[in-house]
């Protein structure tokens, strides 16, 4: 299915949740969603026949200037089609609901995502830093991060 | 009082008695016979993070032959006499290397192997994760330069372990005291 008809009929179902298609320059297309719709979208690419995405290839956390997203990367080993999920966040506090009921292989994915950004996935049922230590400060990989001096008594 | 083979049997129990000319007795200092010892077993500890262990794992295989430096590997610390820090170590990882070194039985030695465990290597400027040098950890002998090392090098370091391992004089600093 093309990125465009795959947009058009998340819409039909979805409304204003699903509200743009950024096609032109992007590789996979990406749909961008509001993200307290994340899960429901998720279930309906998963389960639609015409969709199949059985395959959550890569969850990625990205730290824009101005705001937070979360990109889910979606193959259809079915079908043979992939498309990219893209949710919004606000700089302030980002959550979104979790989607390891939807692909089981998310739930790692959002531990890292939660361990070097700070996302919290809502209902996710082990969200824990997966990288770091349990007792680290901060999340590292956004860009306003600031480096300890110390970690237990070792220079860092 | 030499045993006669001839009379046949064995002879009396051997003790300091049975000691005679034909018996194989080596004179020579303690400290030179315990740092033969030590330096002719130096069982280590597999401590391979990263990349540099593929390369212990070659010196430790029948090209380069480790054992005949009397050095084979432990998969545990209470065995062994020397820790290989082979490859990046986090501050994650620190705490279990640590308390590794803690485990082993004295004497113990330290080779630090690969630019990540001497001073972070790739990782020393920009990292929040890796430790600086594993000497901030434990004690290091020997350092082996070289991302990673090939292993005549790390037969190299071995080889200066064993020279450091000659020099202790433990019963000649006793005696003089």
């Amino acid at each position: 299915m093309e990125p465009k008809a795959i947009f058009e009929a998340v819409r039909a179902t979805f409304g204003e949740a699903v509200s743009e298609l950024q096609e032109e320059g992007f590789r996979p297309a990406f749909l961008v969603v509001s993200p307290e719709k994340v899960r429901e979208i998720g279930r309906f690419l998963r389960d639609d026949p015409a969709m199949k995405f059985d395959s959550l290839m890569c969850l990625s956390g990205v730290d824009y200037p101005d705001r937070f997203a979360v990109v889910y990367h979606l193959h259809s080993l079915a079908i043979g089609h992939r498309i990219g999920v893209k949710a919004y966040l606000p700089r302030e506090s980002p959550s979104l609901p979790s989607v390891d009921g939807v692909w089981p292989t998310a739930n790692f994915h959002e531990r890292e995502a939660f361990d070097l950004f700070g996302i919290v996935f809502e209902g996710s049922w082990d969200l824990r830093r997966i990288l770091l230590p349990e007792d680290w400060e901060g999340h590292p990989l956004r860009k306003d991060y600031k480096y300890p001096e110390f970690y237990h008594g070792i220079k860092v | 009082m030499s045993q006669d083979p001839a009379q046949g049997g064995p002879g009396p129990a051997a003790g300091p008695g049975a000691l005679g000319p034909e018996a194989h007795v080596m004179v020579g200092n303690a400290d030179k016979f315990i740092n033969w010892c030590r330096r002719s077993s130096l069982w280590y500890l597999l401590f391979a993070t990263a990349c540099c262990g593929i390369e212990l794992m070659q010196t430790g295989a029948s090209r380069y032959d480790l054992d005949r430096f009397g050095a084979v590997f432990r998969a545990t610390p209470r065995q062994s006499d020397l820790m290989i820090v082979a490859g990046t170590v986090t501050h994650k990882m620190a705490e279990r290397l640590i308390r590794l070194y803690e485990q082993m039985p004295e004497p113990k030695y330290v080779i630090s192997m690969g630019s990540c465990a001497n001073t972070g290597g790739p990782f020393y400027k920009d990292s929040y994760c890796v430790v600086k040098g594993v000497d901030l950890l434990v004690p290091v002998d020997v350092y082996v330069p070289g991302c990673p090392p090939r292993p005549e090098a790390l037969i190299d370091g071995i080889i200066k372990l064993q020279k450091i391992i000659d020099q202790k004089r433990n019963f000649a600093a006793a005696a003089k005291a």
